[in-house]
């Protein structure tokens, strides 16, 4: 019975990856008769936009499905795919079932790709959304409250509910309760890896990305239970390994699986950060509004994106092997992808000196061929075996 | 074209004067470890060169280095190095000229040794990669670092939050470690000198730069325009050269433009203008030269750039206001090019291409630069679309010398170039 339920919730999550019409979202606006508002990566903070009934999807590009017709006439070759393949999904119709658009301080691309939005779709609600990359709560902090009041405004206008501290804060508690359920599976992962498969996981980080978080907790609740019950999840002998740069654009789910069918057990990752980019539980103490702009301020984990305030570029990364045990880093960026691929020589040189063995290569959210990516990675796998028997 | 070798023999008496005030700049550059001046590390855009000045600080510019590497040759062996030290092919070639330079021994565009920083000043405005670029120095260097994070226009305007945001950056950060690393108190009296000066200045380069309205346009407000912007862009805004430099550039202009004269190229003066284009992004450095003159061979001249607006917009009346003098700053930063949302960019080109008389724009898009190019293809229908001239695309890099085709840049400035032509026969554009 249970492993059959769990093929069935794993196909539900792959077909909610797949389907590149938002069917559910549809579905859930039919429902409600509520905004749905997209965002892009990275981080938006999620528990606004559902204080004021508004449904949060996360739009991650086209991935490997979707075939690009009008979207390469937006960008060069040298960028990376995702702005492509989002404006491809703009005009074929396919996030019209969006209210606004939601574009965080990623990147320069993205942040570009704001205005594109907001000249090639001018009756929607977009919006930028500037982080500070000053983490004092007087100076960033009031700058970034200021950017959140407006974004709730300018929802309300649109018709939303207007924000009210009491629904801010049952937010931050639904929130919470998600955030447990997330690392929940990722310490599972961490420690008995055979039981969550990351190609597994990484579908149901992305089913988060669509289902209201009402829905996403209970699915990643009885994952977890249906796997741990799962006898037939043995351990193999595999190489336990941390992946790095793929925090915006992703890579196809084929990837992943070559990765780990070339021996990798995947056991930390940087898939879908919205999920977990506030480390653990907003602290509460003071207005709904304050506590969650702190808890970007100060439990905010270490990326690519954000500035390494006091140095230590790396740190983070090896730190996080230690934690959860990985005996080598993969870096695994998109191409073109200037955050990702600025830092990881920063990082490659900390993990260097701390001795801990690393292999890199580059995807596109559409990349077919996985044949040199499983050589790399088995050849990497297999020289971590190799050490760690000697 | 007059006599090339005479032309290449005069100089103008504002050339000399920029040459002369680059040269003391590095020399005092050099100097600094034995001077004991201090130097900090920052950007061309959102510069706070008037408080470094406060404060007696000198600037240096990885960027303006990495350019300079470009047209002396440099870059490639330097992006090279950077490439084997494990950065990716994929990135700005500016990192990686600097990151090659400074593993070469840091030997600046005038032959000496630039210092070590004493400050990293990270101004992050308009560019992503600056953060990026200043984390990565920030690992080679012993020093402090402060950061000045601008709040982009993303919907075309600056609030008083942003405002705020930045003020209160420069108030409590920037300020107290400038005061820290040069051992001096904040004179807000001196700054506000400082940003009188560059008011003045500034006034001067517009006059300068709209010039190029006239018909014949006295200067390239591109190839030639990269030189004019120098001085203000980089470590002089704020000085009595840099009042000085302006008024007499100005006056050359202004007598060129009396005389009924073109721009002055490399071979010399162009005698015949036969296009007026508009071109938006940066230049590419490593064959400046070469594709300057392309354009000159066409008969084209650039009467008005985007680039030029990277270290500071000044033609929407904006000035360095002394009254003000930090949110003066706040604005200065928040108002550089790179900055502006694409909506405001696009309203800028179409502005140019219609108040300069312009037969069309041209977008020469560089490899490198994501701020830059990423949403340039929708600029050029944009444009298109709203003024009715044509625009051309072309391809380079900025200091990456494999990305620049001679051939095929060349080919499509002249299939460009008989496009307007066409149109013009046709009765199409102006
Ligand atoms: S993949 Fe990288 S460069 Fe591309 S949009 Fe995302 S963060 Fe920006
Ligand atoms: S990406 Fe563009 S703006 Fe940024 S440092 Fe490179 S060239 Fe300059």
């Amino acid at each position: 019975m249970s492993s059959s339920e769990l093929d069935r919730l794993l196909a539900d999550a792959e077909h909610l990856y797949r389907d590149l019409t938002f069917q559910s979202v549809r579905d859930w606006k039919r429902r409600t008769g509520g905004l749905a508002i997209g965002y892009m990566p990275v981080y938006v903070p999620r528990e606004i936009l559902h204080a004021q009934g508004c449904l949060p999807v996360g739009v991650l590009g086209g991935g490997e499905d979707l075939e690009i017709i009008r979207g390469d006439a937006f960008y060069q070759s040298y960028i990376c795919h995702i702005p492509r393949s989002t404006i491809e999904l703009g005009l074929n119709g396919a996030l019209d079932c969006l209210d606004g658009m939601l574009f965080p301080a990623t990147c320069d691309v993205i942040r570009n790709l704001s205005g594109m939005w907001r000249m090639q779709f001018p009756d929607k609600f977009v919006h930028y959304l500037d982080v500070p990359q000053d983490f004092d709560p007087q100076v960033g902090g009031t700058f970034y409250e200021h950017e959140l009041q407006s974004i709730a405004a300018a929802l309300a206008a649109r018709g939303a509910k207007p924000l009210r501290d009491d629904a801010l804060a049952a937010s931050i508690a639904v929130f919470d309760t998600h955030r447990d359920a997330v690392e929940a599976l990722y310490t599972l992962r961490r420690e008995q890896p055979w039981k969550v498969p990351t190609h597994e996981l990484y579908l149901l980080l992305r089913a988060g990305m669509l289902l209201p978080v009402e829905e996403h907790v209970p699915l990643l609740r009885r994952y977890r239970e249906l796997v741990l019950a799962d006898a037939a999840r043995r351990p193999m002998d595999q190489a336990r390994v941390l992946l790095t740069g793929s925090f915006c654009e992703q890579p196809p789910l084929g990837m992943i699986k070559t990765l780990e069918r070339a021996g990798c057990y995947i056991v930390d990752d940087d898939f879908v950060p919205v999920h977990r980019w506030i480390r653990g539980r907003v602290a509460r103490g003071g207005a709904p509004m304050r506590d969650l702009v702190g808890a970007f301020l100060e439990s905010g984990v270490p990326s690519a994106i954000r500035y390494a305030e006091h140095g230590g570029k790396g740190d983070d990364v090896v730190a996080r092997v230690r934690e959860c045990g990985a005996e080598g880093v993969v870096f695994c960026a998109p191409s073109f992808c200037d955050p990702a691929l600025l830092d990881q020589p920063m990082v490659v040189r900390a993990i260097e000196r701390a001795g801990i063995p690393w292999t890199a290569f580059k995807y596109s959210e559409n990349t077919g061929q996985f044949q040199v990516i499983r050589e790399q990675a088995g050849t990497f796998a297999d020289s971590i075996k190799l050490w760690s028997t000697v | 074209m007059s006599n090339p070798a005479t032309a290449q023999i005069h100089k103008d008496a504002s050339q000399e004067r920029q040459k002369r005030m680059i040269a003391e700049h590095f020399h005092r550059l050099a100097q600094a470890p034995d001077t004991g001046h201090k130097c900090a590390y920052t950007f061309v855009p959102g510069n706070l060169t008037e408080l470094l000045r406060t404060f007696d600080v000198l600037p240096v510019l990885p960027e303006i280095n990495a350019l300079q590497s470009g047209m002396r040759g440099r870059s490639r062996d330097y992006i090279a190095l950077a490439e084997k030290l494990g950065h990716s092919e994929d990135v700005c070639t500016y990192v990686k000229c600097d990151v090659g330079m400074l593993h070469s021994g840091n030997v600046g565009p005038t032959g000496e040794r630039l210092p070590r920083p004493d400050l990293l000043l990270l101004s992050y405005t308009g560019c992503f990669t600056f953060m990026k670029w200043f984390e990565i120095l920030a690992q080679e260097y012993e020093c402090p670092v402060v950061m000045l994070h601008v709040p982009y226009q993303g919907d075309g305007r600056i609030t008083d939050a942003m405002r705020r945001y930045v003020v209160d950056q420069l108030r409590r950060k920037v300020i107290p470690m400038l005061e820290k690393v040069s051992g001096k108190a904040y004179d807000e009296d001196l700054l506000r000198q400082h940003l009188a000066r560059s008011a003045q200045a500034e006034t001067d380069l517009v006059a300068v730069l709209e010039a190029a309205k006239h018909r014949p346009s006295p200067i390239d407000a591109y190839f030639g325009g990269v030189y004019y912007i120098g001085p203000i862009f980089t470590a002089f805004r704020g000085t009595q050269d840099a009042i000085e430099y302006y008024r007499e550039l100005r006056a050359e202009v202004e007598e060129r433009m009396r005389a009924g004269k073109g721009p002055v190229t490399p071979e010399g003066e162009l005698e015949h203008e036969k296009y007026r284009v508009v071109v938006e992004g940066p230049p590419n450095w490593t064959s400046f030269r070469q594709f300057w003159q392309m354009f000159v061979d066409e008969g084209a001249v650039v009467v008005a750039s985007t680039y030029t607006k990277v270290g500071g917009v000044y033609d929407n009346g904006f000035r360095h206001d002394p009254a003000r003098p930090l949110e003066t700053l706040a604005e200065y930063c928040m108002g550089c090019y790179t900055n502006l949302d694409l909506p405001t960019r696009v309203a800028m080109l179409s502005r140019y291409v219609q108040e300069y008389s312009a037969d069309g724009f041209l977008i020469n898009s560089v490899k490198s630069c994501n701020s830059f190019s990423a949403g340039q293809l929708m600029i050029l229908r944009e444009v298109e679309k709203r003024t009715g001239r044509p625009g051309g695309f072309i391809e380079s890099d900025l200091v990456d010398p494999r990305y620049f085709s001679a051939s095929n840049i060349k080919n499509r400035l002249e299939s460009y170039f008989q496009m307007i032509e066409q149109k013009r026969s046709s009765g199409a554009g102006t």
